[in-house]
């Protein structure tokens, strides 16, 4: 079938493109322009023009017509809009996750339907599968260093229908020794850590560049209410964080709760960051049916997080509660919560 | 990389980007790379030989745009060719009190760029705008005149919308004002007779790669006796103009292909007119919600712009070239996705026409079959990208 792979010019969307050419298929290499290169340096650590001219190469290495799409304005009206907004809102976003969701597969998968592509496919590292019944499961890749299904969790029946992820049942070992095999100068390329639009890794920068009325001055204070300091400015912060609050004292604190309106940022002990339930809202459940009733589930709060095993049980309208068998630390607004059965993803949602 | 559609399957409709090389320019260009060998500035035998074949080129090269052999210089291309004219002439003026440039707010980037590197440096630069036909008004060139104009600068067919620009009036008008003219002849030479005396311009840019010639090569035609600095300094090759040993095979394939299109232009326009009239014709009333960009006259006889409702011209691209389908829009940029057309823009077109327009600019290996399949396949691809805007995937 044809199939268009969206192609970062990193290893695995490189691979993932060299492997549904191998297995015959009508393959059309897409990368998506998602800011100006016109500047000519390095925006962030992904998509530059450096990574354009890989994803270049790879189609050429491996036969396939390559195309570059603007994005510019949709990415800033999905990714970086809910970015800054987030954070302005003291809450700490997930752009990966709205990037798969509302642009690559929303914006690329529409584009790609126009060209008679029946998929798009990334180098994700997760699984999509299908039930007896014909509905479309998520499930974490074989690699579990490597799994993204948590940023994944949003897709809807609809989008996994049309995704594929050629890699999810590799390992990223196995994808570089891929590469090597299908001659591509990407195969030892070092894989970007970074959210791509953010260059070095200063969010409180490109936030404020953004939107320069989150540089209000604001309060920090403990559990009491009474004040340890000051901050310049709510969108610094984030739940669980420890560094950067500027403050002494005999034991370490943490970013407990933020409070955009008021610019008042309250810390604590490690002891008060934990937290035994949690609610979340804009559910997709996956799996299945919405949970009624209290089912047994694991939930990843964070990016890197181990799974941590409770219950889960969907609330009125599109949310959800969970209640962990262990107190987990730093749960934070804004992140996403994604359950799981074993490997399965049940849904995923954001944490109020 | 394997073509994945069948090399006779496709069709191109981009000669206003490129062309490819006549036969009969490819086997002139292979004899002079292998015999040709020499440094036209050397004194033997080898020097001498390859002297004559540049000089012969010189002499073709004059012809097509009816000037004199010695008044043309070879450049690298159009772009160099503008950038020698501009800031040539303004580096000359440098001393005198002529710091004021005009220019269109039409023409190709190697001119606009160029103006906005000297604005940077001093120039007061001032852009004539265009109305809805795509053509510089004379009047607008009379109002903007300045008695501290140093340049004028206007394309004579625009790359574009194909439009051809009043370089004769305009010219007039400069002169009484003491300015220079320089006209950007890419698009025109070759294609529609050029003369430079008809004309009125003191410098003229032509570029091979768009009449069948080699890429890499142009020229500039200089008024004889103006003065301009040289933007390539160097060995005194090119009367001192433009320093560098000469691209010989670049200068026979550009010669020959001169050649070619003088004698064959006007059968060749003709022939592409009929052609490029029936492809517009057809596509506007296939498929609804179309309109031509630009005046229909006066206009190069291979080029139509039409922008279509409802579809992004980057999608409608991708879609035609999967299909074997070569066309073109806007302009690149520099990571290969597109912009919006500065051209268009200038018409006062808002953005969905802008970003909506496709160039088809046809050429010598274009048939009726090519036409007919083009205005047979659009309709559908263009509902087919309509449709899916409406019902995207996720609102």
């Amino acid at each position: 079938m044809r199939i268009v792979v969206a192609m970062s010019g990193g290893v695995d969307s490189s691979v993932a493109a060299g492997l549904l050419v191998e297995q015959g298929h009508d393959v059309i290499g897409l990368s998506m322009q998602l800011y100006d290169h016109s500047g000519g340096e390095s925006f962030g650590s992904c998509c530059t023009l450096d990574d354009l001219y890989d994803a270049r190469r790879v189609a050429d290495a491996i036969g396939i017509p390559h195309y570059i799409m603007n994005f510019e304005r949709q990415f800033q009206e999905t990714v970086v809009s809910n970015f800054v907004r987030e954070y302005a809102a003291g809450r700490t976003p997930l752009p990966c996750a709205h990037c798969n969701s509302d642009l690559k597969f929303a914006t690329l998968l529409d584009r790609a339907r126009g060209l008679d592509a029946e998929r798009v496919a990334t180098g994700h590292y997760a699984r999509v599968d299908r039930s007896p019944e014909g509905h479309w499961l998520l499930r974490r890749s074989t690699d579990p260093e490597k799994d993204q299904s948590y940023f994944l969790a949003s897709l809807t029946q609809a989008q996994l229908a049309r995704a594929s992820f050629p890699v999810g049942g590799l390992s990223k070992t196995h994808v570089r020794a891929h590469a090597h095999r299908l001659g591509l100068q990407v195969a030892d390329k070092a894989d970007s850590q970074e959210i791509c639009f953010v260059p070095d890794g200063d969010y409180a920068s490109f936030v404020s560049r953004h939107e320069p009325a989150v540089t209000r001055a604001g309060s920090i204070v403990n559990g009491h209410g009474h004040a340890l300091g000051t901050h310049s400015g709510v969108h610094r912060f984030t739940v669980g964080q420890r560094k950067g609050l500027g403050l002494s004292g005999p034991s370490p604190l943490y970013v407990l709760k933020i409070e955009a309106e008021s610019g008042r940022v309250t810390v604590g002990p490690r002891a008060a960051l934990e937290r035994t339930t949690l609610t979340a809202s804009g559910l997709n459940w996956i799996a299945g049916d919405a949970p009624r009733d209290w089912q047994p589930a694991s939930a990843q709060i964070r990016h890197r997080h181990a799974a941590a095993p409770g219950q889960v049980r969907a609330t009125a309208s599109d949310g959800a509660e969970f209640v962990f068998e262990e107190p987990q630390f730093a749960v934070a607004p804004g992140q996403a919560v994604v359950f799981y059965n074993g490997d399965l993803v049940i849904g995923g949602g954001w944490i109020d | 990389m394997p073509d994945r559609v069948s090399p006779v399957a496709r069709i191109y409709l981009d000669h206003n980007a490129t062309t490819p090389l006549h036969p009969a320019v490819a086997d002139r260009m292979v004899a002079a790379l292998a015999q040709d060998f020499g440094n036209p500035s050397s004194l033997h035998h080898f020097g001498q030989r390859a002297k004559a074949v540049v000089d012969q080129a010189r002499s073709a090269v004059a012809a097509l745009i009816g000037a004199d052999a010695s008044e043309i210089i070879f450049t690298s291309g159009g772009t160099e060719s503008d950038n020698l004219a501009i800031r040539g002439a303004w580096e000359a003026l440098e001393r005198t009190p002529r710091r004021h440039l005009i220019s269109s707010a039409i023409e190709h980037e190697a001119v606009l760029n160029t103006l906005k590197a000297l604005a940077k440096r001093g120039a007061e630069t001032a852009l004539l705008p265009v109305g809805d036909e795509g053509i510089v008004s004379p009047d607008a060139l009379r109002a903007a005149l300045r008695d501290d104009t140093a340049l004028v600068s206007v394309m004579h067919a625009n790359n574009e919308i194909g439009t051809v620009q009043p370089i004769a009036e305009l010219s007039q008008i400069a002169r009484e004002r003491g300015a220079l003219v320089h006209a950007d002849a890419v698009q025109s030479a070759g294609k529609i007779p050029v003369n430079v005396k008809v004309l009125g311009v003191d410098m003229l840019s032509i570029s091979a790669h768009k009449f069948y010639g080699p890429k890499g090569i142009g020229a500039i035609w200089i008024r004889r006796g103006l003065r301009l600095l040289p933007t390539l300094t160097g060995g005194k090759q090119e009367r001192g103009r433009r320093a560098g040993t000469e691209n010989v095979p670049g200068i026979v394939g550009m010669g020959v292909a001169a050649e070619i299109a003088l004698a064959k232009m006007a059968e060749e326009s003709a022939r592409v007119a009929t052609l490029r009239d029936r492809l517009e014709a057809g596509i506007l009333a296939a498929v609804s919600g179309t309109v031509l960009n630009g005046a229909r006259v006066p206009r190069v006889s291979n080029t139509t712009n039409i922008s279509f409702d409802r579809v992004e011209a980057e999608s409608l691209l991708i879609a035609l070239d999967l299909d074997g389908i070569a066309v073109s829009t806007g302009s690149a940029c520099s990571s290969g996705t597109l912009e919006p057309s500065h051209v268009l823009k200038a018409m006062g077109f808002p953005a969905h026409r802008t970003q909506n327009s496709i160039r088809f600019s046809l050429g010598a290996s274009n048939t009726q079959a090519d036409v007919d399949r083009v205005i047979a396949v659009l309709p559908e691809i263009v509902e087919k990208l309509r449709h899916l805007t409406r019902t995207p995937v996720r609102a």
